[in-house]
């Protein structure tokens, strides 16, 4: 099998959804010629025509709108939106109508958009390029928002969400774009949406999180595991719907959690996973479930600072020691 | 840049053949039915809040009668004469307005969707269906209505932009009825007209005036040929005025005088169409009498329908969230099923 980096992994799975069905179309800025700032769909253009991948003005509230008026017609498209933290202007686009238009028009009228977007910090960007605002999406009714940690993952778990009736977030983490490699099967492949993962075993404490975090708690997990503490890892994957058996089961299998995130701690995404946990795991829990997240400030745009914003094996493993004690 | 507004009517000019000119009159005469109805039913309680168009039946109705079957429209929370001409069942609209769910769901037959109420982010979705359209080798034209106050908004500048880079069919109506609620058009723009704009874009912008339904039709028809032989969107504006509050809960005497919608008052499209139409002799009381009494029946007749509708049962809110149920929403839905009560859901 061959060994692939995400954006290989993400641009095969483009390439296939493209040649498989001519109702799936690629655009966004500068996804034609360019190829993409990361070139995930690079040679798309070329090789599919300037109708079926082409570059659009440069207003994300258009693309997002754009996006909705073709599925809405028929279509199937997949909008790439440069960072995920420029999506912010096109949040009316996706709060007031992405998410709803099946439940406003009563199931006539349902919206098969994939909104790709890197997110996530940890490569030196400017401002607002390295934002994680999954919390935001996922606080959307009618949308499903989905995670990958590897390449293998996301070929399969973008070709679901091409084939989901429903709208799809698809955010990448920038830092595993050419930082992660992995084998990745050939051909066409789906994997179901809305299933955690359990990457490690372990009986001392769980860690949970997703994308870009993955490699961290792989990592605190390894260090423990030197100690003698074994944890439990486990990777969401996809965040709505969120896989609560899974979760709950590798919670009350080991009593303790710790829950990862790099968006902002306070209403992050990782507060709903510790609220779930409290609700229906608690007579199992020996101790109260961790965050470790962003801070509450913005995500810092330069290099100098931003290792402390990051949450990193260190302060993972600062939290493993605190939910121990208990 | 010189733009010079459209009509014909008060001119003595008739453009039109006897059956179009007639199937105009009767839609707004049937539109305006049905808003005069629907105020009363609001002040009954038996509708939620309304947006009454009464005085805007010219923009819409001439606007609607230019489009092909195949054709759609993607139209604001003002446009029930929109609706209505494109074929919405009254007992639909009806069930719409009373937010009730059977109203949400457009049959499949009808080639409109439901009306948004955020603004103009309707703007760029338009535009989307229309190149969904070219995409599937249907080249249907798809028309969208946005009022003076929605021009203001980022999605109206940026639908208009990706509409004329892509040469979408669509043709953008702006009914320019004067306010935004409250806040007159001179504090909206700084632009005479707003179809001034389309040039800043690179597609026509037209001017009509918009209580002259022969102008507003002929330049619709003239739009929406452009859209259907590929050479892109229009800008259409029609210059109008809404009789009646915004919604059911304004008060327009607070920022409105009664001399001015007395002199729109004169204005108002129905009567004048209907002058013009007596004129040719093409109509009278009787015809008149004859239509209001056809329209009462059909009225009642839909309005019976709306009241059968069954009471929405509790579990509805969490249908067709998505296509499939997710566990979030199946929990609730199951619970409610068999009987809980909501505050027993959790």
């Amino acid at each position: 099998m061959r060994v692939l980096n995400l954006v290989q992994a993400i641009h095969e799975a483009l390439d296939l959804a493209l040649a498989r069905d001519e109702r799936v179309l690629v655009f966004g800025e500068d996804v034609g010629r360019l190829g993409g700032v990361f070139r995930v769909t690079e040679g798309l253009q070329t090789k599919y025509g300037e109708d079926r991948v082409f570059d659009t003005p440069l207003a994300e509230s258009g693309i997002l709108g754009l996006a909705i008026g073709l599925a809405m017609g028929g279509m199937r498209p997949v909008a790439e939106i440069q960072f995920a933290g420029f999506l912010y202007p096109a949040l009316d686009q996706i709060l007031s109508h992405l998410g709803r238009w099946r439940h406003r028009s009563r199931g006539r009228v349902g919206l098969p958009v994939v909104v790709r977007a890197p997110y996530g910090g940890g490569v030196h960007t400017p401002e607002q390029h390295a934002d994680s605002p999954e919390a935001i999406l996922g606080h959307t009714p009618g949308v499903k928002v989905v995670i990958p940690s590897s390449p293998e993952r996301a070929k399969g778990l973008l070709l679901a969400a091409l084939e989901d009736p429903d709208p799809v977030f698809f955010l990448e983490a920038i830092k595993l774009y050419r930082g992660v490699r992995a084998e990745v099967p050939e051909g066409y492949y789906t994997l179901p949406l809305g299933k955690a993962r359990i990457l490690r075993e372990g009986k001392a404490a769980t860690l949970i999180g997703y994308g870009g975090m993955v490699e961290v708690m792989l990592e605190a997990a390894e260090v423990a595991a030197r100690e003698g503490v074994e944890v439990m890892v486990v990777d969401l994957e996809t965040l709505v719907p969120l896989d609560e058996d899974t979760l709950l089961a590798a919670v009350r299998e080991t009593g303790r959690a710790v829950v990862v995130y790099e968006a902002m701690r306070t209403g992050g995404f990782g507060a709903e996973i510790a609220a779930r946990i409290a609700e229906g795991a608690i007579d199992y829990l020996q101790a109260p479930v961790v965050r470790v997240a962003g801070y509450d400030a913005p995500y810092p745009p330069f290099s100098a600072v931003e290792h402390f914003y990051r949450p990193n094996a260190k302060r993972v493993l600062a939290a493993l020691r605190r939910v121990l004690r208990y | 840049m010189k733009l010079k507004v459209v009509r014909y009517l008060d001119r003595g000019e008739f453009p039109l053949g006897a059956e179009e000119a007639l199937a105009l009159y009767r839609a707004m005469r049937r539109a305006r039915f049905f808003d005069e109805k629907a105020l009363t039913l609001q002040r009954q309680g038996r509708l939620g809040v309304y947006a009454p168009f009464m005085g805007q039946e010219a923009a819409q109705v001439g606007v609607a009668l230019a489009l092909g079957e195949g054709d759609w429209v993607v139209p604001s929370y003002r446009e029930s004469a929109l609706l209505l001409a494109r074929g919405l069942p009254i007992h639909t609209l009806i069930l719409y307005w009373r937010a009730h769910p059977a109203g949400w769901r457009f049959p499949e037959g009808v080639r409109a969707v439901n009306p948004y109420i955020p603004i103009a982010t309707q703007i760029p979705q338009a535009v989307g269906l229309a190149l969904a359209g070219r995409y599937r080798g249907e080249e249907w034209v798809v028309a969208t209505s946005i009022g003076d106050g929605g021009t203001s908004e980022g999605d109206f500048h940026e639908g208009l932009n990706f509409a004329a880079v892509f040469r979408a069919p669509v043709v953008f109506l702006v009914q320019n009825n004067g306010y935004a609620i409250s806040v007159p058009k001179s504090r909206q723009m700084r632009v005479d007209y707003i179809a001034q704009r389309a040039e800043g874009y690179g597609m026509p912008g037209v001017v009509v005036d918009g209580n002259d339904a022969f102008a507003v039709y002929l330049e619709a028809k003239k739009a929406v040929e452009r859209a259907r032989k590929g050479e892109g969107p229009t800008l259409l504006e029609a210059l109008t005025y809404r009789l009646a509050p915004h919604t059911t809960s304004d008060d327009p005497s607070r920022y409105r005088s009664k001399e001015e919608e007395e002199a729109w008052r004169q204005k108002d499209p129905v009567l004048r169409l209907r002058k013009a139409l007596e004129d040719k002799g093409l109509w009278d009381e009787e015809r008149e009498k004859a239509l209001l009494e056809e329209l009462e029946e059909e009225f009642g007749r839909e309005l019976s329908l709306a009241d059968s509708a069954p009471e929405p049962r509790p579990e509805e809110i969490v249908e067709h969230v998505y296509a499939e149920m997710g566990p979030d929403q199946k929990r609730v839905w199951e619970a409610l099923r068999r009987g809980l009560h909501l505050e027993e859901v959790g």
